[in-house]
């Protein structure tokens, strides 16, 4: 009743061609955005902002680009923690090796570092697909766990391996309580998200999505397959260096190697197939739910537990945490194969016919 | 040439027990196209079975014998992988059916999670030993031929003919009996098996038991090495470049891959490794199964791969 489109009509192609062509569309973009940076500040407290929020806001922006190459153009990726972690330590050697480098700049070259890293893995796409090259790009992963920790130079030669930023800020803005560090990464997030939606409904994005399909028929109707293979790499793995910056450089402060292993490639890889693959808002929708499930474990299994009776130590907490989020994964790929965004536009659509379904 | 020979029989000992694993992983992915990456935590979840029930046991029952005592864990837990199996079949494949390569892919993730906290809840999570015998005491050969002889662990010898004797096993299983030949129908075309009356969802549960099986074999194997302990589940991060330079649905191709894998992590490890760093290993391995499969897609003894419109 209150979300369709009729008599919304377009008269000039440019009302046609824009990135939300329905008005309640376009509302409710502008209300979540204004919501994000007006009011959740001032609901929120600071163990929110760490622990969820911002993390949250991190980890949308990495599953959005593995997203634009796992879902869009369909290269299964396994080396999103490499590109992540090239993109902290690349925009750390700026940020520090530079005298006077402002931060906005160091985490966009930590992305372009990221960009021909990304680049360079991509190159077996063209030759290998589907779980070969899921196998390979755990090369990109390996190597750069190795590189980052045993190569003196890109840790700055610090002698604990670890490596720490800290007066963070952009034209005079300090950025160091919660709040300013939230909507520092907000507004990451908000202009890649206009970004990627407008990119993947670009002549690049069907492109992307023919190869997806069937890469062969793509070729045989013009389509570069090397073109777009790797320009999905170079996209997706910029984005996701940069979401590393941020992970490093504002979720952590100071981190090593370890911050970006194969486990955080595996997460992401779960945020894109639990929240849709080839959605951009399904990137949002599984971040959320891959952040906050563990979180929420860990605080109702000891409740539960008390409940019931009985005290359940940290490990036995941990461990059904494993269990109950593995369970949890299988029982969701079964339930809805295509994440929560199919679940998202079913929702949209009984909204538009309501009330007369048929 | 002494020291050459030392890295190039650790490197093939190595090999071998790489290619146990791969073994399960191709077992697998040509019976239900599924890519397993549960394998580890299999490997992991029958160790630590193997190594709390031979610890139990004479505890239950009352008996000495340390090999009785392990014979009887060997088939207990060999009972517990029959019922993983079945459950895998029963709860999570029958269900993901016809679904795409990765979203099997992250089914078996979310496996590899479940079986990680659920055997580290009912076994423990500290480290284990496995004691089946395994001679630690390494001996010298061919001291007449180099001056101080080479270096071998008789540990490994055992741990490459046990390996052997599975692989071969498995082989005349697959070409002898009837169920293997169901299998490798199976794993031709599951439309046409199922048409001449091969029940799908038993093949699938036997797979799996047989990789179960193997996964067994491994981790007692790593296990009376290594220890029990949760990180040998990166052993299967260590067995993927096996396959995809053996090519993902070769038995073969599993086992020439893991000697290939196991030679060339050893020898770049000792005569690469000190020049950048060390620790090369993990990724030299990967490194070059990339580089091959840039002039074969399909891995050493894969199926060609034929692309159609």
């Amino acid at each position: 009743m209150f979300y369709r489109e009729n008599g919304q009509f377009k008269t000039t192609y440019r009302a046609d061609q824009q990135i939300f062509p329905i008005t309640q569309d376009r509302f409710a973009v502008l209300a979540i955005i204004a919501f994000a940076f007006f009011a959740v500040p001032m609901l929120a407290d600071e163990y929110m902002f760490r622990a969820i929020l911002i993390p949250f806001l991190i980890l949308s922006l990495a599953a959005l680009g593995v997203n634009i190459l796992v879902g869009y153009c369909g290269q299964i990726s396994l080396g999103s923690g490499a590109f992540m972690a090239v993109g902290a330590y690349m925009a750390y050697n700026t940020y520090v090796r530079i005298e006077g480098m402002p931060l906005i700049v160091a985490l966009l070259s930590g992305g372009f570092f990221a960009t021909a890293v990304g680049m360079f893995f991509g190159i077996p796409s063209l030759r290998v697909k589907g779980l070969y090259l899921a196998v390979a790009t755990l090369a990109a992963q390996f190597f750069c766990d190795w590189a980052f920790s045993r190569i003196g130079w890109f840790t700055n030669n610090s002698s604990s391996g670890s490596v720490a930023v800290s007066n963070l800020q952009v034209l005079g803005w300090k950025i160091d309580t919660p709040i300013e560090k939230y909507l520092f990464c907000l507004g990451f997030l908000v202009v890649f998200g206009l970004l990627a939606k407008n990119l993947v409904r670009s002549a690049i994005g069907r492109e992307w999505m023919a190869i997806r399909d069937m890469d062969v028929a793509a070729a045989v109707i013009g389509i570069r397959p090397v073109y777009a293979k790797l320009s999905a790499f170079a996209v997706s793995s910029f984005i996701v260096g940069v979401a590393g910056g941020l992970w490093a450089f504002v979720h952590l402060g100071s981190w090593e190697p370890a911050a970006f292993s194969i486990d955080r490639s595996f997460q992401l890889l779960f945020m894109v197939i639990i929240g849709g693959m080839g959605s951009i808002m399904g990137s949002f929708f599984g971040a959320a739910f891959i952040v906050v499930l563990p979180i929420f474990l860990n605080q109702f299994l000891p409740w539960a537990g008390e409940l019931v009776g009985v005290t359940i130590s940290t490990a036995a907490v941990a461990h059904t945490e494993f269990m109950i989020f593995g369970a949890l994964i299988v029982w969701f790929l079964i339930a809805e194969p295509h994440g929560l965004a199919k679940l998202w536009s079913i929702a949209k659509q009984k909204l538009r016919i309501w009330p007369f379904p048929h | 040439m002494a020291f050459f020979l030392e890295a190039l029989f650790g490197g093939l000992m190595a090999g071998m027990l790489y290619s146990l694993v791969a073994l399960g992983f191709v077992l697998i992915f040509k019976a239900s196209g599924v890519f397993n990456f549960a394998q580890g935590a299999m490997v992991l979840f029958a160790a630590l079975a193997m190594a709390r029930f031979s610890e139990w046991i004479p505890g239950w029952i009352g008996i000495e014998s340390r090999f009785l005592a392990n014979t009887i864990a060997f088939l207990l837990a060999a009972v517990l992988m029959y019922i993983l199996a079945w459950l895998i079949e029963r709860l999570v494949l029958r269900h993901l059916v016809n679904q795409e390569g990765v979203t099997l892919l992250m089914a078996t993730l979310g496996i590899t999670y479940f079986i990680d906290g659920f055997g580290q809840t009912i076994f423990g999570s500290e480290i284990y030993k496995i004691d089946v015998g395994m001679p630690k005491e390494p001996v010298f050969l061919f001291e007449g031929v180099f001056e101080g002889g080479v270096l071998i662990n008789l540990e490994d010898v055992y741990a490459a003919i046990i390996a052997a004797f599975l692989v071969a096993g498995l082989s005349l299983f697959f070409q002898k009996t009837a169920t293997g030949r169901a299998l490798r129908a199976v794993a031709d075309d599951h439309q046409a098996a199922q048409s001449i009356g091969i029940p799908l969802n038993k093949i699938w549960v036997i797979v799996w038991f047989v990789a179960g099986i193997t996964a067994l074999v491994a981790g007692i194997i790593w296990g009376s090495k290594l220890g029990v302990q949760f990180s040998l589940t990166t052993v299967a991060l260590r067995a993927l470049p096996v396959i995809i330079l053996g090519g993902l649905t070769s038995v073969p191709g599993a086992i020439i891959g893991g000697l290939i894998i196991g030679v060339g992590e050893k020898l770049s490890e000792v005569y690469l490794g000190p020049l950048v760093g060390g620790g090369i290993e993990i990724w030299f391995a990967y490194v070059l199964a990339l580089v091959f499969l840039l002039f074969r897609p399909q891995g050493l003894f894969g199926e060609k791969i034929i692309d159609r419109v």
